[in-house]
Order: structure tokens, then sequence, then C-alpha cells
């Protein structure tokens, strides 16, 4: 996890030991210009033809505001959720050996390779009142089709992987010895995981967590087959822009996106920064 | 606190690890656990420390002192442990880490902050880091490293202290000034300790007495004066350092190996002795009783004493001398060198012995 930043300067007349640098670097640099930062520059050309005014009328408005705080609620919660799970699933897999194991290893990753779509159909057949399970939840008031509740659990759908692929590593890397360090010095099971395992693996849930969270931000072909699109109280905020792309208002669309960017954005290095600093602290002080 | 293990066996699956073990070790003792690995050394180590379970058929009993610990969950038995590889919190400072045995303690019997603290403190200068208690362990060498740890673990006054080949991971100049420091602890604090290694020396030199083990048994236990002079069969002696071996047929009390001969009082027949490097001298002239042609074929001079390389026709091993600095100005050495080996003392273990060392750890030695 320590990278040690390759020394700058292009042009320098020292004679690199490691070959390839100038190539794979161009390469990346390149790679990442079209596939990431072309598109983010033709976002805000889009944005250029609106007035401050404008957009912040477009991104203020009730409609979308009411959507934000769906998208934001719901991928909270499908965040936390995923948080807590991620990490049950991550200490089964990497602490007991059991029959399967390899097989619900790989299912962890089911929610990368099927398409959204597929996710949100079956999801809404599932949970609308007469499928199988809403059939079963009916009855005892709870309604998750077409609710919040049905939003939040097809982002914990689609963002589970975050989190157990980031623990997991870090919980492999973690010797029981550690654990049995904690137990020979009397310390209960419950203090053991609290005081010595947990704050090992925070960093880890955090990441992951916040990953599920901004990747829940984003989606889009998983939850409007289950969300109902109801206006103020069932729409998310990927709708809200697809809304104003088939109104052929592009630039309100990207004003929308813009917002969902920044957040994200914003938030994608916060957890970083933090994470460094508490690596840095593991590998003392070498960062 | 004494130490007393009866009838404690264990298996990994169908892989015996440990056959049932006897063993007693005294109030205040240093103990060493030796063999090579897969010998069960550290299962036994651990089982002591109820970090793993002995077997339930037969059924083995642990006491420490008169105290049955056999189901004594590993939290409760007031044990210190210390690992090869340290296994320090790594989120937490060097402080953090030694209070950390004091600070879970169930409330009622907690010391106060105050207590703890100067606890700490004293640990801390005892293994001589007290300006280190708020570094992170990834600032600290190896060495310190293992300090910290053994303050964590003698900072609950454990009944026993129990340390998983704690010198393994470090350079040979630490593991030598950290195992002196031991030894000056333990005779200090007078705990009773065991420890695990595979390395012979360190056993001799730490312990007042050793264990010896191979293939989940126990060998022998002595203290290492008497292991080194009296091993009690062929691998004990193999395993406790360098040996030389001499094999041949005896004939009217004389060994006969090429154009090498030996006086030997023993009957007739197929016979090997076994020699120390510093059992055999070296000469100029053979005697009457040895005529043991050789060649030097190295010289390296390794701290007090020259260790010599010997090869000759009649040997299938080259052999291995160790001879003073001053024998070796007087003798004048050089490679290529003609001389005559002359044995001051030798060892044999006759034939069950033999066959008991399996020619796999025999490979294992060398």
């Amino acid at each position: 996890m320590s990278t040690r930043a390759l020394p700058f300067g292009l042009g320098s007349t020292q004679k690199r030991v490691l070959p390839g640098f100038g190539l794979s670097l161009g390469i990346s640099l390149m790679f990442i210009s079209l596939v990431l930062l072309l598109p983010m520059t033709g976002l805000f050309g889009q944005l250029a033809g609106l007035s401050l005014a404008e957009y912040w009328a477009i991104i203020t408005d009730g409609r979308v505001v009411a959507s934000y705080t769906v998208t934001i609620g719901a991928a909270a919660v499908a965040a936390v959720v995923n948080g807590a799970f991620g990490l049950l699933l991550a200490w089964v897999l990497v602490r007991y050996t059991f029959p399967g194991k390899r097989l619900l290893d790989a299912l962890m990753d089911l929610p990368f390779a099927l398409p959204t779509a597929v996710a949100g159909i079956t999801l809404a057949t599932l949970y609308a009142s007469n499928g199988w399970m809403g059939r079963l939840l009916e009855p005892l008031g709870l309604q998750v089709a077409y609710t919040w509740v049905g939003i939040a659990l097809a982002m914990a759908f689609t963002s589970i992987p975050f989190v157990v692929r980031t623990v997991q590593p870090v919980l492999e890397d973690l010797p029981v010895e550690v654990d049995e360090a904690a137990l020979t010095l009397g310390a209960s099971d419950g203090t053991a995981f609290r005081r010595v395992i947990l704050p090992h693996l925070w960093p880890a849930i955090v990441t992951g967590t916040g990953l599920a969270f901004v990747r829940s931000l984003g989606e889009f072909g998983a939850i409007i087959f289950i969300a109902g699109n109801m206006p103020y109280e069932t729409e998310i905020t990927a709708l809200m822009i697809f809304v104003k792309l088939q109104e052929f208002d592009y630039a309100g669309a990207s004003a929308i996106a813009s917002v969902v960017l920044f957040v994200s954005l914003a938030l994608l290095l916060a957890i970083n920064i933090w994470q460094g600093r508490f690596i840095k602290r593991l590998h003392g002080g070498r960062g | 606190m004494s130490i007393r293990l009866h009838n404690v066996a264990k298996h990994f699956g169908r892989t015996c690890a440990l056959e049932p073990v006897n063993l007693d070790i005294r109030d205040g003792e240093l103990v060493g656990l030796l063999g090579p690995s897969g010998s069960g050394k550290t299962t036994l180590l651990r089982i002591i420390a109820g970090l793993e379970n002995a077997d339930r058929e037969p059924a083995g009993r642990i006491l420490f002192g008169e105290r049955d610990v056999t189901h004594v969950h590993v939290r409760d038995r007031r044990i210190g442990f210390v690992f090869q590889h340290y296994a320090l919190f790594r989120h937490m400072t060097v402080y953090d880490n030694v209070a950390f045995g004091l600070t879970v303690m169930p409330r009622k019997h907690r010391p106060t902050s105050g207590e703890i603290r100067a606890r700490v403190h004293r640990l801390l200068e005892m293994v001589q880091l007290e300006n280190f208690a708020k570094r992170y362990p990834a600032q600290l060498s190896g060495g310190q490293q293992q300090r910290v740890s053994l303050a964590r673990a003698l900072a609950l006054r454990p009944d026993v202290l129990l340390l998983d080949e704690p010198f393994g991971a470090l350079d040979a100049k630490v593991r030598q000034d950290l195992r002196r420091w031991l030894r000056h602890l333990h005779d200090e604090l007078n705990f009773t300790s065991v420890f695990v290694t595979h390395d012979q020396e360190e056993a001799l030199e730490l312990s007042d007495r050793v264990v010896v083990m191979s293939n989940g048994r126990i060998e022998q236990i002595d203290t290492p004066d008497a292991l080194y002079r009296a091993p009690a069969n062929r691998f004990v002696f193999e395993f406790l350092g360098d040996v030389n071996h001499l094999e041949g047929e005896v004939r009217g009390g004389t060994l006969t190996c090429g154009d090498a001969h030996l006086s030997v009082a023993l009957p007739d027949g197929p016979e090997e002795l076994l020699l120390r490097p510093h059992e055999v001298k070296l000469a100029t002239a053979p005697t009457r009783e040895a005529h043991l042609p050789v060649t030097v074929t190295a010289i390296s001079p390794v701290g007090a004493e020259v260790r010599v390389e010997l090869a000759a026709d009649w040997l299938s091993e080259p052999w291995l001398a160790t001879v003073r600095h001053a024998d070796f100005e007087q003798l004048n050495l050089t490679r290529g060198q003609r001389l005559f080996a002359v044995p001051r003392r030798w060892h044999r273990f006759p034939d069950p012995a033999r066959q008991a060392l399996a020619p796999e750890t025999a490979a294992a030695l060398s």
C-alpha cells in the first residue's frame, strides 16, 4: 500500500533503471484523457451555455432537490447496511473454511457482472405486491417496491462488492497472532474485535462504504424499475438527468450531473486523505 | 509457578503433531524447547498457553502449580506470550500496546489510570524503551519491537512467560544481545519461562534445562551441560552440534578404514564412531593409537577458534576440526597441508539408536 512516487521530471538527464517510464506514463495519461477527462470537459462545455443564475435555478429546482434527498438518503442507508454486512461477509470468507466457500466468494462479484437493468427488473418483480417477496411483506404493512426502501435495496444490491472486496484483503493481511495476542492479554472476544481488529479494518470499511455510497449516488438501471418514480417522492437524481435529456435540455442535464460529480469527487478525495493519514501511522511516518 | 504436563498429545486431523508427553518444569526455571521444524515444539508451547487444545483422548492434564488449567481458556490462564513476529498492535503507540492488558481488565479489577501509567512506565524502563512511549511499532527496529512485546506480555505479571522463537526474526548481533538481556531479566524477576527455538546455541546458552524434541517426541530433558556431554541418543548428539563420522571395521581392537586405523577397545564387527570438531587434535605425526592421515582443504578463523576442514580418501564426508589460534600458529597450517588427526575422545551410539534416525532427519541436520 505504500506507493513511493517515482521521481518526477520527464526531461531529467538522469538515467532511470526501470525501463519504459516515458512510454508507460504517456500511454496512461492519454488513456485517462480520452476516457476520463475528455467527457468531463464535454460536460463543463455544456455548462458554459448557462449563466450562473440559470445554473443555480436548475440545480435548486424543487423537484430536483427532492430527488437529492431521496438519492442521498437511500444511498446512505444502503451504504451503512452494506458496511455492516460487507464486513460480516468478508470476515466469514477470510477467517473460516467451509464447503462452498469458493462459490460464495465468486457470488460476491455477481452485482458487478450482472447488467444493472436485469437486477432492477428482477428486484421489481420480486418485491411487487404480487411477487414472491412482496406477497409475504404486504400483509405486514411493508411495501418495498415503489418506495425509497426499494431504492435503497437496489442500491445495496449493486454496491455490496465494494465493501467486501476492500475489507477482504486487509483482513487477510492481519495475522491471526494479533488476535491471539489480545486473547493472551485477557481480552474478551468482543474487546479483541473492537480494540484490535476493527481499528485495522476501519479504513477499509470506510473506503468500501464510501465507494458503495458514491456508486449508489449514480446508479440508474437497477433503481428505476423498482423506484416507481413518483415526483417529489421516489425520483432519484440520475432519473432527473435522464428526464432532462429526453426533453433535449442538455445544459440542464449537465448542470444536475455536475452536482453529482462534485459530491462524488469531494467524498472520494476526503476518504483518500483520511485513509492516507491512517496508513502513514501504520507504516511509521513513511507514507 | 511450576508447570506440569501429564500425558498431553495433539493430532491435527490424522497427523500426529505431538505424542503423549510428560513434562515437569520447576518454579522459576527457564526452559528451552529445542528441535528441528515439525518436531512439535511450537505445538507443545501453544498447548501450554491454551492457544491450542490438547487431544481429548488420551485425556492429558496441564497444571500451573496446583491449579488445573487443562480446560481453562487462554485469557484466564495468566500467561504472557511472546510471538516470533511480535504481533504488536500496529495502530497503537508503544505505551498503549504495553497498557493493553491492563486497560481491558474488568472494571472492578482494573488498576486506576495513575497506577496503569506508573506500571507501564516502569515496564518501558525495564525494556529500555522509556523514550519511545509515543512511537508506533513501525517506527521501531525489530529488536525494539520484540522488547515492547515482552513488556506487554509482562504487564499483567503472568504466572508463566511463554516465548515462541522470540529471536528468530532478528539478525545475529541483536539476537545475542537480547538473549543475554532476557537471561538477566529472568534472573531478576524470577518468573517461570518456556521458550521455543530451533537454534541449539540459543537453547544451550539461555536455558536452565533444555527439552530436545523430534517428530513429536521428547528425546531428552537435561541441563545444557549434561546434554552436551551425555546425549541420550544419536539424534540429540547430532542436533546439538557439528559431528564427524568415522566408519570402519573393528578387528582385534583396531578399527580400520582404508589406510586409516585407530585403536579401540570394542568387539569385532562394523562400527561407527562420532566426534565433535573440538575433539579432533591435529598433529604432524601419527601416534601409536591413531593413524588418520588427512589433508587440509579449508581454513576459516571464526571467533575464538580456527575451523579447519579436513579431507581424506577414507572419508566419505570431510571432517571439521576446531583449533585454538595458538595451536594454529604453532602448526603453521596452510591449505593442502598433510597432517594426522588424533581423536581426544569419541562417542558411539549402538545400532538401535542408529536405526531410529531416519534418513530424512539426517538430511535436515546437515
